[in-house]
């Protein structure tokens, strides 16, 4: 039987200890209660802390619940928060690569646009931020399909939008795998023809995938003429994802 | 050629930055360092300015050895800077005297009272284009003079000299040029707006000794060369921050203008060759000049109070967890449901300029949920930004065709498109977030020749973001009768002694 981890059990019995407490905590009763040394309790609950599962009074220092602990069940990063803080991100990847810079994360079985960057041409654009794309035809919504823990691939009939759209369940799941491996996905003329994208996941905390970025534009600038994705656009792309993560505080990847 | 890079200097109020950018104006790498803020009594804001000099020491290096280059393959350095911050320094040894007191400081609220009613305080007024506030320099530099004996005496001999954070840094890297730019003096109140060069009468107005002044150039063209952290390295320009952010937005011709939306806003907008007194609570400021050329001018609205109200939404209220939150909580409701929130946490700015007033929420009925009052933050910054864009409309007739912006709030998609509609003009988002750096690499880059000219420039601003306006006239209308309604509940609240 492989070992249980110790911090983990700790952890846990702070949270009983915090959930069943008179709502707020000292380190030092903390400690004493669980009978742990300080700094290894205050190790707990700065960890705790960062992941929003323990809050920290402004004024007295007292712990308590976190908020985020409630929300267990909901997405755990706002969109809002994840606009704000890939923008810096997002910018230099349109600028680098003269294309449209969107990033998405999931709703329902849908992808939701909470940011795009026109593509600087100076062309006229409309901003696409709220709008719903489906899942499994685009190169975002396939990068988080790809990450999804259970039933990746959605069981109901997947649309058919151009004859290039992926809708056998099988050859999807092939697809997902492949972009597992690869680290990255691509839309050739999957939603609409003459258009191609490619995109790359965003990892929060803990390698959490939280939405993924990508660039869209025609299949001739995206792609070589093999209909293959440019590496060149591909590592920027990659690049700008993994920026974004380290900035969510992901684990270097 | 070798030199394909251009250094920016952002001393900001907050941290300093040095920012490397490419020919295509592209941020290549960025070093940044907060600093420590005084406060010593309540009101009172003070910068250590030897901390902040080590702080440019240490990361122009760090920047460029974060871009892989060396000193030799930097065209120029330009600055951006805190404005109106006062500093005075010992000539001899490069020591300041004392800490240097910041923009947002208070203290000579007395002094500029009595002052403004002294004879010759219209000569002031006229000659610097500047309404008597403790926002400016030169009361800080008749405060500062008169708090140690044998002081005035020093600086009457040149041993003791003055700065805002421009002359400071250019001192400091060039190892002893005193000078300043046309933008940084002109918020000092000792500028005279038409010679853009110190006004005797003001100097003596306020007992400043001409012998401590720095020599006033244009804001465009050489200063000298760097001997310290960018050895080599030619200094091609100095300009106050919200400048900056002007030139960084490519506003160079008379009614373009730009709003900077952080803790507080700042729109200004450019007026060509026009220097225009304001009759509606706006500043008059030079823009920058290019030497050689004439200046150009801007007016300037100043919001005390925009992001700060919805940090103060997120820390006093703790409605939100984060900043950005407050748009998801805003969207939980489809309008402010009868509500409006008034930021007057210490008096209105422009333009109203009531430093009595208090912040008011009215309207409060028990339909109302957090969702309105998240929109009601929102929405305030938008309503003061059109307030400001009214008094520049009616001041310089020249109506307003679309506003660029830039700053973290530009993040918020619903109060960008809010603005939009309030204004009833496109706002639209450069592809360039960091303006202020970009407009002080923009202007060493240009003083040197590696960008030919101010088209060059303007060919690489792009649009990464448009919001056009949809809201219906006569709701417009109503909106803004009721914001407006609401701002005069906020004068007369705090009483005057006496």
């Amino acid at each position: 039987m492989p070992g249980t981890v110790q911090s983990i059990e700790r952890a846990a019995a702070v949270l009983r200890l915090l959930a069943g407490g008179a709502g707020s905590l000292t380190l030092g009763e903390i400690s004493r209660s669980l009978d742990l040394a300080k700094g290894t309790t205050h190790g707990i609950l700065s960890t705790l802390k960062t992941v929003g599962f323990v809050e920290q009074d402004r004024i007295s220092g007292h712990y308590h619940l976190g908020t985020a602990l409630l929300r267990l069940g909901t997405s755990y990063l706002d969109i809002n928060e994840l606009r704000s803080r890939s923008i810096n991100w997002a910018d230099p990847l349109a600028a680098r690569t003269g294309e449209a810079v969107r990033i998405g994360t999931a709703l329902d079985d849908q992808v939701l646009i909470v940011h795009h960057v026109f593509r600087p041409d100076d062309t006229f654009q409309t901003l696409d931020v709220g709008s719903l794309l489906p899942m499994h035809a685009t190169a975002i919504g396939k990068a988080l399909l790809a990450y999804r823990a259970a039933g990746a691939v959605p069981t109901k009939v997947l649309d058919r939008f151009t004859r290039r759209t992926i809708i056998a369940p099988r050859a999807l799941a092939a697809e997902l795998k492949l972009i597992r491996e690869n680290g990255w996905s691509a839309e050739v003329e999957e939603l609409t023809p003459g258009e191609a994208a490619i995109a790359a996941p965003i990892r929060g905390q803990g390698g959490l995938v939280v939405g993924a970025i990508g660039i869209f534009g025609h299949v001739e600038r995206i792609c070589d003429s093999h209909y293959e994705p440019r590496p060149r656009l591909v590592a920027f792309v990659r690049d700008a994802a993994r920026a974004v993560s380290r900035d969510l505080g992901a684990a270097r990847g | 050629m070798t030199e394909r890079y251009v250094v920016a200097i952002d001393q900001g109020t907050t941290s300093t930055r040095c920012i490397v950018f490419d020919r295509n104006g592209q941020l290549v790498s960025l070093a940044q360092q907060e600093h420590k803020q005084y406060y010593p009594k309540p009101g009172w804001v003070e910068h250590d300015a030897m901390e902040i000099w080590r702080n440019v020491e240490r990361l122009g290096p760090e920047a460029l050895r974060r871009a892989g280059i060396g000193p030799e393959q930097v065209a120029a350095v330009g600055i951006a800077n805190q404005r109106e911050t006062t500093l005075l320094w010992d000539r001899a040894t490069g020591l300041p005297v004392g800490h240097a007191v910041v923009w947002q400081d208070t203290r000579t609220d007395a002094l500029v009272n009595s002052m403004s009613l002294t004879i010759g305080a219209d000569q002031v007024r006229h000659d610097s284009a500047l309404p008597f506030a403790t926002y400016f320099s030169g009361p800080r530099v008749a405060w500062m003079l008169a708090q140690q004996p044998g002081l005035r005496e020093r600086a009457e001999r040149g041993e003791v000299l003055f700065g805002t954070m421009e002359t400071w840094l250019i001192w400091k890297l060039t190892g002893g040029l005193h000078v300043t730019d046309v933008t940084n003096a002109s918020r000092t109140m000792m500028m005279d707006v038409h010679t853009l060069d110190w006004s005797p009468s003001s100097l003596e107005f306020f007992g400043v000794p001409k012998a401590m002044m720095p020599e006033v150039r244009a804001s465009i063209g050489v200063f000298g060369k760097a001997t310290s952290a960018f050895p080599g390295v030619r200094i091609g320009a100095a300009l106050g921050d919200q400048q900056a952010a002007l030139f960084g937005q490519t506003c160079f011709t008379p009614g373009e203008a730009k709003c900077t939306y952080g803790t507080g806003s700042f729109l200004l907008l450019n007026t060509g060759g026009e220097l225009i007194r304001s009759t509606h609570g706006l500043l008059s400021t030079v823009a920058y000049q290019i030497a050689g050329e004439p200046a150009a001018y801007a007016l300037e609205g100043s919001i005390a109070i925009t992001g700060s109200l919805v940090q103060w939404f997120r820390d006093q209220l703790e409605l939100i967890a984060s900043a950005p939150e407050i748009e998801t909580l805003a969207r939980t409701v489809a309008d402010n449901g009868g509500c409006y929130i008034v930021p007057a946490f210490s008096g209105l700015y422009a333009p109203h300029w009531r430093s009595e007033a208090r912040g008011v929420i009215v309207g409060l009925t028990s339909y109302i949920t957090k969702g309105h009052l998240a929109r009601a933050v929102l929405e305030a910054t938008a309503w003061q930004t059109r307030e400001v864009v009214d008094a520049m409309n009616a001041d310089s007739r020249l109506t307003l065709k679309t506003l660029k912006v830039d700053g973290g709030m530009t993040a918020d998609n619903l109060l960008m498109q809010f603005i939009a509609d309030v204004l009833d003009v496109p706002v639209v988002r450069p592809l360039a977030a960091e303006t202020v750096s970009l407009g002080a690499a923009y202007a060493a880059g240009l003083a040197v020749g590696y960008w030919p000219d101010l088209e060059g420039l303007r060919r690489n601003w792009h649009r990464a973001g448009q919001w056009l306006p949809t809201m219906d006239s006569e709701l417009r209308d109503t909106e803004y009768g009721n914001w407006q309604r609401a701002v005069e509940r906020t004068f007369d609240w705090i009483k005057q002694p006496r």
